[in-house]
């Protein structure tokens, strides 16, 4: 019990005189997966709002493997990346292992099947008539789809939250890709890893609980967002 | 409402625009400034590493990318041309990995030693045996739960040395536990079960504070810990950084890095972890 309030002083103390390597530690973490959860909302909408719309063979069986994804384990993803990224690897040319930049590929690779299906599910749960509708109002089909990824807002703003939410709290991927390096691609969960194995406790949990205000803070953003809802 | 998803987009936009703007991490280095540098976790975890490295990238300008694993994973690396240098202690791992080809030059650095770890209690009276091999077997004769690395690092590998001067075969047994983490969390393990377990002592002084393990064997000469930096061989795999190697390799026995190797953790923990041995001879250690 005392070490739970030793670490919840010390994430205050952390806090509170603006720690230069945890401030760069938090930073690095919120753009990381900020930006990974940026592409995986590229990607995601797009594939997931075309899969939603067409039909075409194989279809049932893109839609489960899209649904498989969404529980992609980080470490497989972040094998797969590392195996990838070796420098005697076929994307060796790149040349960006064990730096932030691959932190941003693996976390993409594992939000976008997130963002994916939960687009699929939004975008097939609206009413079929309302594509007709929109179509007999006049409207191009690039019209329509803005409408309708618009009419589904709200699932997607909770599809951002879950890509979001499962990158930022990650750790098999970011420490096999980003290497865990002091000051460079070090995230909050390695570096919760890291304390954790050194024994220092205190700074463990403070990490731990940095990790959450800022899962919070970018939650009770996206919420607002999200439940700003006017009346109809 | 379509308002508010454009909103949103825009403000995840702008969040990450601003991060982004305040960081510049990403920022590509020169291909031959960057060395990996391949460890095991006790490097690490100690802390020893983090007061070497700024120094040596002060030092030269080069960025060292230490990715701290077990000594076999830092030698496997190392055999596929994913590492420029090492920094491992599994000597005999060392030898092949050097005779096989891998490796073109192979320093002594440093050393410490390895201790038998268990609960005060001791319940199968290790603490009396003469040598280590015999306190193993009292640990397995009296089936006293046992947690061992399980991940083929330097510890894990010396651990096994033991078991077999021992001649016991402890793997599947039901006192025999792999944790397959890195020493920090296996000692935390071995903590937590009251099991006895095998670990470095620098490690182990650094985690100290925090440990309900006592010593009850040390001083062993098989217990000897010797850590080697080895540069990979650049012909076998040209993407290596041959020349951050070797800048790296001389800087670790270099006369700076090994005073303060000497007086490493004296302050905080009361004794050195390390004992600085560049230019001594393997076989002239622990005598």
């Amino acid at each position: 019990m005392d070490l739970i309030l030793e670490g919840i002083k010390k994430a205050f103390s952390l806090i509170f005189t603006l720690d230069a390597e945890v401030l760069g530690i938090t930073l690095l973490s919120l753009k990381v997966s900020g930006l990974a959860t940026l592409i995986s909302l590229f990607i995601g909408i797009s594939v997931g709002t075309a899969v939603a719309l067409t039909r075409f063979p194989g279809r049932q069986f893109v839609v489960s493997l899209i649904n498989t994804g969404m529980g992609l384990p980080p470490v497989v993803v972040g094998l797969f990346v590392t195996i990838f990224l070796w420098r005697n690897g076929p994307l060796g040319f790149l040349e960006i292992l064990y730096t932030p930049t691959a932190i941003i590929l693996a976390q993409a690779v594992i939000a976008t099947p997130i963002v994916t299906g939960i687009t699929l599910a939004a975008i097939q749960h609206l009413p079929a008539n309302l594509r007709l509708q929109i179509l007999a109002l006049g409207a191009t089909r690039f019209q329509m789809v803005w409408i309708l990824v618009k009419e589904a807002h709200l699932p997607l703003l909770a599809a951002v939250m879950a890509g979001f939410g499962g990158v930022i709290s990650e750790v098999g991927a970011s420490i096999m890709v980003g290497g865990n390096i002091k000051g460079y691609s070090r995230v909050l969960t390695t570096a919760t890893v890291m304390e954790t194995s050194r024994g220092n406790f205190d700074v463990a949990i403070a990490l731990g609980i940095i990790l959450m205000l800022l899962s919070f803070l970018v939650n009770a953003l996206l919420t607002q967002i999200q439940q700003r809802e006017r009346p109809r | 409402m379509g308002l508010s998803v454009m909103r949103c987009m825009a403000v995840m936009a702008a969040l990450v625009f601003i991060i982004g703007m305040t960081l510049t991490g990403t920022a590509a280095v020169p291909v031959q400034k960057n060395l990996i540098l391949a460890t095991t976790t006790s490097t690490q975890d100690s802390g020893l590493l983090d007061v070497l490295i700024p120094v040596f990238e002060k030092k030269t300008g080069y960025f060292v990318k230490t990715i701290s694993v077990g000594s076999g994973q830092a030698m496997a690396m190392g055999q596929k041309g994913e590492a420029d240098v090492l920094l491992v202690h599994s000597p005999d791992a060392e030898k092949k990995f050097i005779a096989d080809g891998f490796g073109v030059y192979r320093l002594l650095v440093m050393h410490n030693d390895f201790i038998v770890l268990g609960s005060p209690a001791d319940p199968a009276a290790i603490k009396s045996a003469k040598t280590t091999p015999e306190a193993f077997k009292r640990i397995a004769a009296a089936g006293g739960l046992f947690l061992s690395r399980g991940d083929n690092s330097g510890t894990h590998s010396k651990e096994k040395g033991i078991w077999k001067a021992a001649g016991v075969n402890p793997v599947g047994q039901k006192w025999y536990q792999e944790t397959g983490l890195g020493m920090g969390q296996t000692l935390n393990v071995a903590n937590e079960k009251n099991g006895y377990t095998f670990a470095d002592r620098g490690t182990y002084m650094a985690l100290k504070k925090n440990l309900s393990l006592n010593i009850l064997k040390e001083g062993d000469p098989i217990l000897l810990n010797i850590y080697h930096v080895i540069g990979v061989n650049p012909v076998k795999w040209p993407k290596v950084n041959k020349l951050g190697a070797k800048t790296f390799s001389d800087f670790m026995v270099s006369a700076e890095v090994q005073g303060i190797i000497k007086t490493f953790g004296v302050e905080k923990y009361g004794g050195a972890l390390f004992f600085p041995d560049a230019g001594k001879r393997e076989e002239d250690l622990g005598k």
